[in-house]
C-alpha cells in the first residue's frame, strides 16, 4: 500500500486527475447500468403478474440473473446490417442516442458536494444534452435504409422533440423559482421541508414535466413509436445484438435520468422531507458530514 | 503547449473540416450531419472561451430543435442528385467571381487590420465563480431592455402567425368522434332477432 501510495504521487497531477476523473466517472456509470437491468427484470415480472404469469423465474433464484443472461445473449448475437445501410451511421446511432444520456449524469448532484461537475449552467447543460439523444432515433431510422425504420423513426423523434418544448418550459418555471441554473443550487432553494419543495408551489408545471417526461421516453400511453402492427418495432427494427442492446440501455438510462430529475426539479434532491418538523424532523436530519467528491 | 491550446486546436480543426464537408458532400443528410457535427465543435469553441450559456444555447437550439427540422425534411425529399449538379459547368465562373468577392469581403472585415492582439488584448480570465449566465441576463434586461422585449414581440407575432396558417380545417378529413363511441349502446350496433329453428 505505501509502495502504491508513493507511485500515484509520482505520476504528473493531470494524469492523477484524469484518473481520477475516470473513476469517478464509472462509480457512477456502473450503477446506471445495473439499474437498467434490474429495471427490465421488474418490468417483465411486474407485467407478467398483471398478466396472471410468473415471468422470467429460470436463470438464477427467482431469475435473478436473467438481466445478465439478456446482456450476454445480446454480446454474442450477430449484428445484421442491413445492404445499402450507411454502415458507420448504422453503427454510430446507438452511440449517440447513448451518450447523451449517460454524460447528463455528470452534473447530476446525488449529495450536497457530491457531483462530478459542479457548473453554473447545470440545467441548461442537461436540456442541452437530453435534445441531442433524438439524432440516434433520427439517424437510425434513415441509415437502415428500411422504410419500416424510416416512419418508426419520424414518429419516435416528432414525439420527443415536441415534448421537449413543454418539458423545457416546466423547466422554466424552476429555474424563476430557484433563481439558479446550477442543480444544487436548485435543491438548496428548496429546503423546509415536504411542503416547501417546488412540486407544491409549481404544482401545474410539475404535472407538466411528468407528463412531457413519460413521453419523451416513449412509455405507455405514450408508445405510438412503438406500433407492431404498422411500423414493427419503430426506428430499431434493422437493428440485432448488441447494436439493439445499446438503443434499449439508452431507453431505459433515460427514463432513469428522467425520474432522477424529477427528483431534483420538484421533490427536493437530497433534502430530508421532514426538516422543521417537531419530531420526525431532528430524526431524518443528516448525521452524517457530506462526502466530498 | 498546455492541454487548453491543444483542445481549441482539435476543435478548431473538426469546425474547418466539417464546415467544408458541408459543402462539399453529395448526399444532403450527410451534408446535415456535418453541419451539426460543426455546430458541436464551434459550441466547445465557445465553452474555451468561458461564454457557457451561449455554448450550451448554441446545441440546445441550433443542434437540438432547428437541425432536427432540417434533417427530418431532408429525409423526407427525394433529391435528384444529378439534376442539381447539371449547370455546374455553366455557372462555374460565375460561381469563382462571387466567391473571390465574398472573400475578399470576409478578408477585409475580419482581416488582420480590425481582428488580432493588436486590436483586441488578451482577455482576462474570470473568477471561478463568475457566471456567464448572470452577466448575459442582467446586461440583457438593463441595458437591451427595449431590442430584447421588441425582439421577443417580433417571435410571438411571427408564433401566431405560423399557428394562424396552419390551423385550418381541412375539408374530408375523417375524425372519430370519441364523445360518440362512448355514448353508443348495444342497441344501435346489434339487433337481436328471434327466429324459429329451422329443419335442416
Amino acid at each position: 500500500m505505501e509502495s502504491f501510495i508513493s507511485l500515484w504521487g509520482a505520476f504528473p497531477s493531470d494524469i492523477q486527475y484524469l484518473v481520477w476523473t475516470l473513476l469517478k466517472i464509472v462509480a457512477i456509470i456502473a450503477p446506471v447500468m445495473l439499474v437498467v437491468a434490474y429495471y427490465t427484470y421488474a418490468e417483465r415480472k411486474v407485467i407478467s403478474y398483471i398478466q396472471v404469469r410468473i415471468g422470467p423465474n429460470r436463470v438464477g433464484p427467482k431469475g435473478w440473473l436473467q438481466p445478465i443472461a439478456d446482456a450476454v445473449k445480446l454480446m454474442f448475437k450477430e449484428i445484421i446490417i442491413p445492404t445499402n445501410a450507411n454502415k458507420l451511421l448504422f453503427i454510430i446511432a446507438p452511440v449517440i442516442t447513448l451518450g447523451p444520456a449517460l454524460a447528463a449524469w455528470a452534473v447530476f448532484p446525488f449529495d450536497e458536494k457530491l457531483v462530478l461537475a459542479d457548473i453554473n449552467a447545470g440545467l441548461l447543460y442537461i436540456l442541452a444534452l437530453t435534445s441531442v439523444g433524438v439524432y440516434g432515433v433520427i439517424i437510425a431510422g434513415w441509415a437502415s435504409n428500411s422504410k419500416y425504420a424510416l416512419l418508426g423513426a419520424m414518429r419516435s423523434a416528432a414525439q420527443i422533440v415536441a415534448y421537449e418544448i413543454a418539458m423545457g418550459f416546466a423547466l422554466v418555471g424552476v429555474l424563476v423559482a430557484a433563481g439558479s441554473l446550477n442543480l444544487g443550487e436548485i435543491i438548496k432553494a428548496q429546503e423546509g421541508g415536504l411542503f416547501a419543495w417546488f412540486w407544491l408551489p409549481l404544482l401545474p408545471l410539475f404535472g407538466v414535466y411528468v407528463i412531457s417526461g413519460v413521453a419523451e421516453t416513449n412509455r405507455a400511453p405514450f408508445d405510438v413509436a412503438e406500433g407492431e402492427s404498422e411500423i414493427v418495432a419503430g426506428f430499431h427494427v434493422e437493428y440485432s445484438g448488441m447494436l439493439f442492446a445499446v438503443f434499449f440501455l439508452a431507453e431505459y438510462a433515460n427514463m432513469i435520468l428522467i425520474a432522477a430529475l424529477t427528483a431534483v426539479m420538484f421533490l427536493g434532491g437530497w433534502l430530508s422531507p421532514f426538516q422543521g418538523w417537531p419530531v420526525l424532523g431532528p430524526l431524518f436530519a443528516r448525521h452524517l458530514s457530506p462526502l466530498p467528491l | 503547449m498546455t492541454l487548453e491550446k491543444l483542445i481549441f486546436y482539435v476543435l478548431a480543426a473538426v469546425v474547418l473540416l466539417s464546415a467544408t464537408m458541408v459543402v462539399t458532400r453529395r448526399n444532403p443528410v450527410h451534408s446535415a450531419l456535418f453541419l451539426i457535427l460543426t455546430f458541436v465543435a464551434c459550441s466547445g469553441i465557445w465553452l474555451l472561451a468561458e461564454a457557457e450559456f451561449l455554448a450550451i444555447v448554441l446545441v440546445l437550439v441550433y443542434v437540438g430543435a432547428v437541425m432536427v427540422l432540417f434533417v427530418f425534411v431532408l429525409m423526407m425529399l427525394d433529391i435528384d442528385i444529378a439534376v442539381l449538379r447539371a449547370g455546374f459547368i455553366k455557372l462555374l465562373p460565375l460561381g469563382i467571381v462571387l466567391a473571390i468577392a465574398m472573400a475578399a469581403e470576409l478578408i477585409l472585415i475580419v482581416g488582420p487590420g480590425n481582428f488580432g492582439l493588436e486590436q483586441y488584448a488578451v482577455p482576462a480570465r474570470h473568477a471561478a465563480d463568475y457566471s456567464n449566465t448572470e452577466e448575459l441576463g442582467s446586461v440583457l434586461y438593463t441595458v437591451y431592455m427595449y431590442p430584447f422585449e421588441i425582439a421577443a414581440v417580433i417571435l410571438l407575432v411571427a408564433i401566431i402567425a405560423a399557428i394562424g396558417l396552419t390551423m385550418r380545417k381541412r375539408p374530408g378529413a375523417k375524425y372519430l368522434d370519441p364523445a360518440g363511441q362512448v355514448a353508443v349502446k348495444s342497441g344501435d350496433r346489434i339487433r337481436v332477432v328471434s327466429m324459429d329453428a329451422e329443419k335442416g
